[in-house]
């Protein structure tokens, strides 16, 4: 038999939802992001670290968190990317739009980073250490689009 | 404490960008008949199977279950296990935990994978948070290419370094006839390929492969029966370090790999890798890996390595070949990548290399890497340890 002559049966269109669990952290995070644009995060009470988005444990002390602290929108860049090849967005099945920067910010008292969309696509303009703002969209959802993205800022 | 186990023998597949002409059973019967051919083993030898791939990117579960033809495990106690890029390795110290067990002798690895099934990236995203991760990431070549930008930025490292690393490996796999990628390339092609996520262009990045491998492994007593030449394994460590992607700690080098290669070099004694270690077989998905993971596994200092390539000391005929086999930049059959590490280390020390055989090799490393940064390590020897 030649290449042309092995079949494929393709899966089709169908879908297969889920539902899953944010949780107590998570929605208090999602919801004030939604009624009021804020950034929460969560201290560790034992090794002190901030962590965005809240969770119940601090894994490296595993000791659960409470204390959740106001974050002011806006970070340093940590790490980048701009990406430039497209391929099937899981989410909605259809192919992610690109170009699109793609940006780990450290907000400003937080000790990890937040990975999310940066406005700027141009390699070239995007440096590790630059100041960037999170952008909220006017229609908010309680989901971590709510962010539409985060553009670069001179302070 | 466990029996000493060693690899007598491996198989593998012509790995391809798609073979229309198997379904998986039959991909994955070619891998297994060929380690039974090199072992001169039957079916009636092994005494268990551990097999492994990445469901969602064939989008069929179980294939402990739907497999037992190919596999031969009919009947055969049989169990499945998947840890995501890492799934090759974990195989394989699955196979050596059961070997070491006491309670079976000989024991098929199986790892496999038919990338051209699916889109890679997008089942790559299924395996991340859907609230916190999914929405913005663009699976293994966005992480990676995060990681390289701060790379870059720390030790001022360049896209032509990295370019290097393609080179070699590409350049290795001509090599090798089950090789997916066997044409050499230059810097220049590296360069001028087209971007795909800033800094990380075609020529950088792993391909996406159809392919199995399988590996046997035996416990002492019977290993020496099979073969005259084992590959004992000698230690194997695992690392994962955190759980959603921005806990990454955004500084160069790959810290689980850091930390696993510590404890096989304490538990075997090895103290200068670079010397005492004749030759690597590495989970290397991109370029920059090749610079910035070498030092993680402390063959140089920090924002060194790039040195180490251009002097050519991981080139064959170096002082330590990384990847004789093309590695990963050259086939990447995503749940058996890191299995073909293992078996190349282990053809490395058992002299059946062939065309890419490194000469006298007494010790060889393979590792296994997954997704956003966890590590497997497996070391092996000529000697018994």
């Amino acid at each position: 038999m030649e290449k042309k002559d092995y079949l494929t049966i393709s899966s089709g269109d169908q879908a297969q939802p889920f539902e899953w669990s944010v949780g107590r952290y998570g929605s208090r995070f999602l919801t004030e992001l939604r009624d009021h644009k804020k950034i929460l995060g969560i201290k560790c009470p034992s090794c002190g670290k901030v962590y965005v988005p809240p969770r119940k444990v601090c894994g490296r002390c595993f000791v659960e968190m409470s204390e959740f602290v106001e974050l002011p929108p806006r970070g340093t860049l940590a790490a980048f990317s701009v990406l430039m090849f497209s391929f099937v967005d899981p989410e909605t099945g259809k192919e992610r739009p690109v170009p699109y920067g793609y940006g780990y910010v450290k907000f400003d008292g937080a000790d990890n980073t937040f990975p999310h969309f940066l406005e700027e696509t141009d390699w070239k303009k995007i440096k590790i250490g630059q100041r960037v703002e999170a952008v909220f969209e006017e229609k908010r959802r309680g989901h971590l689009l709510d962010i539409k993205h985060f553009r670069i800022i001179s302070e | 404490m466990g029996k000493r186990v060693a690899i007598v023998g491996s198989g593998q597949t012509y790995h391809k960008s798609a073979r229309l002409d198997v379904n998986g059973i039959e991909l994955i019967h070619e891998a297994v008949t060929r380690a039974l051919e090199d072992t001169q083993l039957t079916l009636k030898d092994i005494d268990a199977v551990v097999i492994g791939n990445m469901d969602h990117f064939e989008g069929i579960n179980y294939v402990d279950t739907w497999s037992v033809d190919g596999a031969g495990a009919c009947l055969k106690p049989i169990f499945k296990v998947t840890t995501g890029g890492t799934t090759g390795s974990t195989v394989a110290m699955a196979g050596y935990y059961t070997a070491a067990s006491g309670l079976f002798d000989t024991v098929l690895a199986i790892g496999w994978e038919k990338n051209s099934e699916s889109d890679t990236t997008g089942a790559i995203i299924t395996a991340f948070d859907p609230i916190w991760d999914r929405p913005a990431f663009a699976g293994a070549v966005a992480g990676l290419a995060v990681e390289a930008s701060v790379y870059m930025h720390q030790y001022g490292v360049t896209e032509k370094d990295a370019a290097r690393v393609s080179v070699r490996d590409r350049r290795h796999a001509t090599k090798n006839p089950h090789a997916h990628l066997r044409g050499e390339i230059s810097v220049d092609d590296v360069l001028n390929s087209p971007m795909l996520s800033y800094p990380i262009k075609l020529l950088d990045m792993c391909p996406r492969t159809d392919g199995a491998c399988a590996v046997i492994f035996a416990a002492e007593g019977r290993a020496e029966k099979i073969t005259d030449k084992p590959a004992w394994v000698w230690a194997t460590a695992t690392r994962h370090n955190y759980v959603y992607i921005g806990d990454w700690e955004p500084t160069a080098g790959l810290k689980t790999l850091e930390s696993a290669s510590r404890e096989v070099y304490q538990k075997v004694g090895i103290r200068e890798p670079l010397k005492e270690i004749d030759v690597m077989e590495l989970y290397l998905p991109y370029s920059f890996a090749g610079l910035s993971w070498i030092e993680s596994l402390g063959l140089c200092g920090k924002g060194e390595a790039p040195r180490l390539l251009w002097d050519g000391v991981t080139d064959m005929g170096g002082e330590l070949p990384i990847n004789p086999s093309g590695g990963v930049i050259s086939c990447n059959p995503i749940g058996a990548t890191a299995l073909i590490r293992v078996a190349e280390a282990a053809m490395q020390i058992q002299g059946k290399a062939e065309q890419h055989q490194v000469p006298d090799v007494k010790v060889a490393l393979a590792t296994g890497f997954g997704g956003c940064f966890w590590s497997d390590i497996m070391i092996m020897g000529k000697q018994i340890k």
